[in-house]
């Protein structure tokens, strides 16, 4: 019977011509292609639309045609003008930066404990941390606030830095990593007389630069966009992030479209960069981290 | 492939090293998450307010008691659950855009960066787009609903969008139930299709396409050879196979909607019209850091957790049941 089908199917792709057979997948490619790009439209136009408004005087951005009449680039400069936005820049990325090297390296050293050292009870503890993962971050946002103010680090960069330092997350997205590295080298390694900070910084580290480079492109990206927890810690103007100035920008500032969406276009353009970029690790990386330890 | 290293009798256990390879992650996280998820739990039990003027007192289960008749509670519980409807929409759609991706087509690797793009860049700024798109009177999705109504000689009225309280199910504003009049779109529906947008092309898509790449080809080739149609492949043979996959995509969207809706309601609509858009986390929010109501935002935040941690139970005890397929 099974078999009897096989040869239908095989005799079918025999005695179909050539030329019928390619001109049917030539019709598939076609429409595959025509609803792939109707959606790549559809994530578009809403991009489209912002950076045609940043360039348009702002009576136009309520008008319906689509183009500016003249172009107004001078749009862009204005914005820093009105507010410091290269002060936001500069907030956005440093902390973004230092938050994604610390998390980095007490990941690393986490993961190297969880995937390269041989201890009792390890995959217990390992799979305990792991489960803290659910906490969700509003419960613990209450009591971190008022820590800070304990300790007075409410409105300062390491209020805003430290808190963000230490994941669960990328200790299991490079235990992962760590994981796929032969033990047969920490062991020579041993034999040679390598300490352990020195199996972990010469060895493993730079083998794990893959998955280094997916936690650090996740925590920078994460960190640049972050909300919640500059919202509530922030008083200050010289320490906004883009993410606060622009929330102030577009609710103190009244209706200037056009200058908040040139702001826009600047606040996701290095988010495109990075992203174009780094496409390679991020999408491993992704897909790494869904895979259960 | 991995390498794991089984424990032998006699090899050394590298157990004071370990701990010092993770102090300085451990340190953080008991300061940071542990100490403040128990701290929340003990101020939970108390009237805490960061104003002076109220004296602090242990109140016991008052709070968890006044939350289960604090309607607000339950409407804004009821307004985070409809937020999620978007849910199965934006999961069906990253399938069906993974199972276009997986073709060997030309130009894949563009579609999907245009894909992913609302996903990387999704935050306030995308927010404030969003808002300007929304506008009711100038807003650029209104004006092509009104063109398209001319153009039809419709005398269709478009959507109010953010500043509408109606909703496709017709939920009323003030009580739990439904009426015809408040049917229609809002500003929940509003922030859904966002929603759906940004998500779409998103983490999900990429997991669906590694989970479709995965699928051995030898299945479906055999059911192919048996005759079976394209849909019957696909219901027999590849959906089962993504089936972990989905479980996955489905809780971790399940435990995000929960905690979601904060930025949309700060950002967008300030948690209106009238409350229809606050959602549980920006409730406790305005609690906390509007009321300084410490005691009772944490009681919320307690409910949510729990909540949150029976979702996560169910996943454990089905997750590992379904990965076996």
């Amino acid at each position: 019977m099974v078999e009897e089908a096989r040869q239908t199917v095989l005799v079918k792709k025999l005695v179909e011509p050539a030329g019928e057979r390619r001109r049917r997948n030539v019709v598939k490619a076609l429409i595959s292609h025509l609803v792939l790009t109707v959606m790549a439209l559809s994530a578009l136009a809403p991009f489209v639309w912002m950076v045609l408004a940043s360039f348009k005087p702002l009576e136009e951005v309520e008008q319906i045609n689509p183009l500016p009449t003249v172009w107004h680039p001078e749009n862009y400069v204005r914005v820093f003008e009105q507010i410091p936005f290269a002060r936001y820049y500069f907030n956005s990325v440093f902390i973004a930066a230092w938050v994604t090297f610390l998390q980095c390296l007490t990941s690393a050293m986490a993961a190297y404990a969880f995937a390269r050292l041989q201890w009792k009870g390890r995959d217990h503890v390992f799979r305990l941390y792991l489960a803290t993962l659910m906490i969700p971050g509003v419960v613990t946002m209450i009591p971190n606030y008022t820590l800070m103010v304990w300790l007075h680090l409410l409105d300062s960069y390491i209020g805003l830095i430290v808190p963000a330092a230490f994941s669960a997350f990328g200790t299991f997205l490079l235990r992962q990593f760590m994981l796929t590295i032969p033990p047969s080298l920490d062991e020579a390694a041993k034999i040679d007389g390598a300490t352990h900070w020195q199996i972990f910084w010469d060895i493993i580290l730079p083998l794990s630069r893959a998955g280094l480079i997916t936690l650090a492109i996740f925590t920078f990206m994460g960190n640049y966009g972050s909300f919640f927890w500059p919202l509530i810690l922030i008083k200050s103007e010289h320490l906004r992030t883009l993410p606060i100035g622009m929330l102030y920008f577009d609710t103190n500032y009244g209706r200037q479209t056009n200058l908040i969406m040139a702001a826009s276009v600047m606040n996701i353009i290095p988010l495109v960069v990075l992203f174009l970029v780094s496409q390679r690790f991020l999408v491993r990386g992704i897909q790494l981290g869904a895979i259960k330890g | 492939m991995s390498y794991r290293r089984r424990r032998k009798p006699g090899v050394a256990d590298d157990r004071a090293i370990a701990w010092l390879f993770l102090l300085p992650n451990f340190l953080g996280f008991a300061v940071f998450t542990a100490g403040p998820v128990l701290f929340s739990l003990v101020v939970s039990f108390s009237n805490w307010n960061l104003q002076r003027t109220i004296p602090f007192q242990w109140i016991a289960f008052e709070n968890y008691a006044e939350l289960m008749r604090d309607q607000q509670f339950w409407l804004y519980f009821i307004n985070t659950l409809y937020l999620m409807l978007g849910m199965p929409v934006a999961i069906a759609g990253s399938l069906a855009l993974a199972i276009l991706l997986s073709q060997r087509l030309r130009g894949i690797v563009v579609y999907r960066t245009l894909f992913y793009l609302p996903s990387i860049t999704s935050g306030v700024a995308l927010m404030i787009l969003w808002k300007a798109l929304y506008n009711p009177d100038f807003g650029p999705i209104n004006a092509a609903i009104n063109a398209v109504s001319e153009a039809l000689g419709l005398n269709m009225r478009a959507p109010e969008w953010l500043l509408s309280t109606a909703n496709l199910l017709g939920l009323e504003v003030e009580r739990v139930r439904v009426s015809a009049q408040q049917f229609g779109l809002g500003a929940r529906d509003a922030l859904i299709i966002m929603g759906i947008w940004i998500a779409i092309g998103g983490n999900n898509m990429l997991l669906y396409l590694a989970a479709l790449t995965n699928v051995p080809q030898e299945l479906t080739e055999a059911a192919q050879l048996d005759g079976a149609g394209k849909w019957s492949v696909f219901r027999n043979v590849t959906w089962p196979q993504l089936a972990p996959t989905t479980f996955f995509i489905v809780v971790m969207s399940f435990i995000g909607g929960l905690q979601g809706g904060f930025e949309q309601a700060r950002v967008m609509t300030g948690g209106g019209p009238a409350g229809t858009t606050t959602t549980l986390t920006y409730y406790i929010y305005t609690k906390a850091f509007e009321e300084f109501q410490i005691g009772y935002a944490s009681a919320v935040s307690w409910i949510l957790f729990a909540i949150i941690f029976v979702v996560t139970l169910i996943n454990w005890k089905f997750g590992a049941k379904e990965v076996s397929y």
